[in-house]
């Protein structure tokens, strides 16, 4: 995952709410073998008209994505944030964002930031003609306007995103309590083990 | 003394492998389930680090989503879809998993065959890489769909790090009416709560009518917790959870059997445990629901009318309610029972399990699908499902009905395996989800019960299954 420190670039000011995975990217798009190459297919609908918000000359490839409540609702697929970062996004800014959602965008090194919903109106006008700035180190949005928005975001994950780590490199220095664990569940609940095999 | 806990929070506590500094928390998963379109890359993952998977024993395969529902003895078609197949039968090898083929007898939709199999157990972990797996709750397990990325975690280390999340009680009170049904109740809480309503919590549904339901008519419930953007959805196991699971090809047994029934017992809520939100429903006035736009909270009863942008009291609201009426050609004041559809979808996650196939055969027993409706497809849950529907005879009521009998799948619920609804086209469809482009390119979605399905067949139009069966 490579680390995120500062973006500075164009923001697409899409600001819809409630957009869910389907929108970001339709299931027949889902049947790849790999991680790579789904930006193409991305708001797929919403691409198939010339005229589109993300195709214009100044937006294509932008880093920052605005848009508005309840962002990634919908089904688990991690293509998503695949799909966002194919496209170029590294950021994406909205009032609020899907439970499942959050966590794939998280581990792929997209970073979403919550802000109100006028502070996101704000950028929304910004956005138009000037760059947009996310320092995720100092938890901020600035603007060449002088706008300054603090934001929010997990201590965990913040971490995560600054130095790239893999999780699960993390997760197996932990293996000696995870062996503990599973040496006592295996006594204290012995019929979980061995279960994908049939027994009747 | 220990403080009351509810069934999330013992669940939760049973499973912490260790609590972390920063409020994460390392989660043991007990139960892991995979299909074919959202693990290619978590196998991928773990050959590039050289990592093997940790509990294969704890693993089950099954493909579903991509397959079609015909023609099934011949190879794949589509090239994608048949080599996502052949990627999930290469890497179970590989890596030592037990995977249910595609033409054996108990392969299905994920969702419907982990209870089936008596592979989802109460108070377990379960995890897959689909947002549906909220459905298993119906039996006390808490399960909720996860990413590819965790998908490999859970490989590596058959853990996640998780914070926990809040807890939210949804008693549904009262008793249910004539002919209405766990889709009924799935369809209410989503329209009561909202698709964001549930976001950030686990529900636990809980009252006389979720104890009334059935296993799958639980599961049903359970399915559309995340409509509600919720990460789970619970329901205490009671006798009828161990009844159903008594038995099942992957249940515990012996000694085993009689140990985890002790230990599920433990599970439910203590009296006095709290939640950090009740929503309370009337079971008793919930009439057949169907949904009118592109969102499962678009939620109207059958006898009503679609709404205007303007009765909603938010702008954003208003806007995607006008988006929406364009998407699904219809307007502000239509009876829904003036809908006409041409497409039929009784199946999926949400409704394909034995009892809903009862529940439509119901209502087609004697009728004959309209003539205006193009496709009307019925698909089993599981190949078990189909043997048993089979054994009832259901599957000529339907056939005679003018009805499409299938072969196991996700099918037509999201139009990414050969059955989907032709652009412009209305499908009265028995799965979860409404979406834009969901059910095939410029598809329109109205989200219904089985029985409720059936009555549009026969009727070639939206139609109150009530007054059709009176």
């Amino acid at each position: 995952m490579t680390p995120f420190h500062t973006v500075t670039g164009i923001a697409v000011p899409f600001g819809a709410a409630n957009v869910d995975t389907d929108v970001i990217i339709p299931s027949r798009f889902l049947k790849t073998v790999t991680r790579s190459g789904l930006g193409a297919s991305a708001f797929d609908v919403i691409r198939s008209d010339p005229g589109n918000i993300f195709d214009t000359p100044r937006n294509s490839g932008a880093p920052i994505l605005i848009a508005g409540d309840n962002f990634g609702c919908g089904s688990s697929r991690e293509h998503a944030p695949w799909a966002l970062a194919d496209m170029g996004f590294r950021v994406v800014i909205a009032p609020s964002f899907a439970d499942i959602f959050s966590g794939n965008a998280y581990k792929n090194g997209l970073v979403l930031v919550e802000l109100p919903q006028e502070q996101i109106d704000r950028l929304m006008s910004v956005a138009a003609d000037a760059d947009i700035t996310v320092d995720l180190e100092n938890q901020v949005v600035t603007t060449e306007y002088q706008d300054r928005f603090a934001f929010a975001v997990d201590p965990f994950r913040k971490a995560a995103l600054l130095s790239g780590q893999d999780e699960i490199g993390l997760t197996l220095t932990m293996a000696p309590a995870i062996e503990r664990y599973e040496t006592r569940i295996a006594d204290e609940r012995p019929w979980l083990a061995g279960a994908a095999a049939r027994r009747f | 003394m220990t403080n009351p806990r509810t069934l999330y929070t013992k669940i939760w506590d049973d499973h912490v492998v260790e609590q972390r500094d920063d409020g994460t928390a390392l989660m043991w998963i007990d139960r892991h389930l995979i299909h074919e379109v959202t693990t290619p890359q978590a196998f991928e993952g773990l050959r590039l680090a050289g990592r093997t998977l940790h509990r294969p024993d704890l693993t089950l395969a099954v493909p579903d989503h991509n397959v079609p529902t015909d023609h099934r003895f011949e190879p794949i078609a589509d090239p994608q879809s048949a080599l996502q197949v052949e990627t999930l039968t290469a890497n179970c090898a590989e890596f030592g998993v037990e995977m249910i083929e595609l033409n054996a007898a108990a392969q299905g939709i994920v969702h419907v065959i982990g209870p089936e199999q008596g592979f989802t157990l109460p108070g377990t972990t379960l995890v897959c890489g689909d947002s549906h797996t909220a459905t298993h709750g119906a039996l006390g397990s808490l399960a909720f769909g996860i990413g590819t990325t965790e998908v490999e975690h859970v490989f590596a280390t058959q853990t996640l790090l998780l914070k926990q999340s809040s807890s939210m009680e949804v008693r549904v009170t009262g008793s249910l009416g004539y002919s209405i049904s766990a889709k009924d109740v799935a369809l209410a809480i989503v329209g009561a709560l909202g698709t964001a309503g549930g976001t950030g919590s686990v529900i636990e549904y809980t009252g006389d009518v979720i104890a009334a339901l059935s296993i799958e008519g639980r599961m049903t419930v359970c399915n559309m917790a995340i409509e509600a953007g919720a990460r789970a959805g619970l329901v205490a196991p009671d006798a009828k959870a161990f009844e159903y699971l008594r038995g099942r090809p992957r249940s515990p047994a012996g000694a085993e059997w009689d140990a985890a029934v002790a230990y599920w017992r433990t599970l439910p809520s203590d009296a006095g445990a709290t939640y950090d939100r009740v929503v309370t429903i009337d079971g008793s006035a919930i009439a057949p629901l169907v949904t009118w736009g592109t969102s499962p909270e678009d939620v109207v009863a059958i006898t009503g009318v679609v709404p205007s942008p303007d009765s909603f009291a938010d702008a954003s609201k208003r806007l995607a309610a006008a988006k929406s009426l364009d998407y699904m050609g219809l307007a502000p004041g239509t009876r829904l029972e003036d809908v006409v559809v041409e497409n039929i979808f009784i199946g999926s996650c949400t409704n394909s399990r034995i009892e809903d196939l009862r529940a439509a055969a119901a209502v087609a027993r004697g009728r004959h699908v309209a003539s205006g409706i193009r496709q009307a497809l019925v698909v089993p849950g599981s190949g078990l499902v189909k043997l048993q529907a089979e054994a009832e005879g259901l599957d000529r009521i339907f056939i005679e009905a003018g009805f499409d009998w299938r072969a196991p799948g996700c099918s037509m619920c999201l139009g990414m395996n050969p059955d989907k609804v032709p652009a412009g086209e209305r499908c009265a469809s028995t799965s979860n989800r409404n979406f834009v482009g969901r059910q095939g390119p410029g598809s329109r979605t109205h989200l219904l019960s089985p029985a409720m399905a059936v009555a549009a067949a026969v009727t070639g139009r939206l139609t109150d299954v009530r007054e059709l069966m009176a």
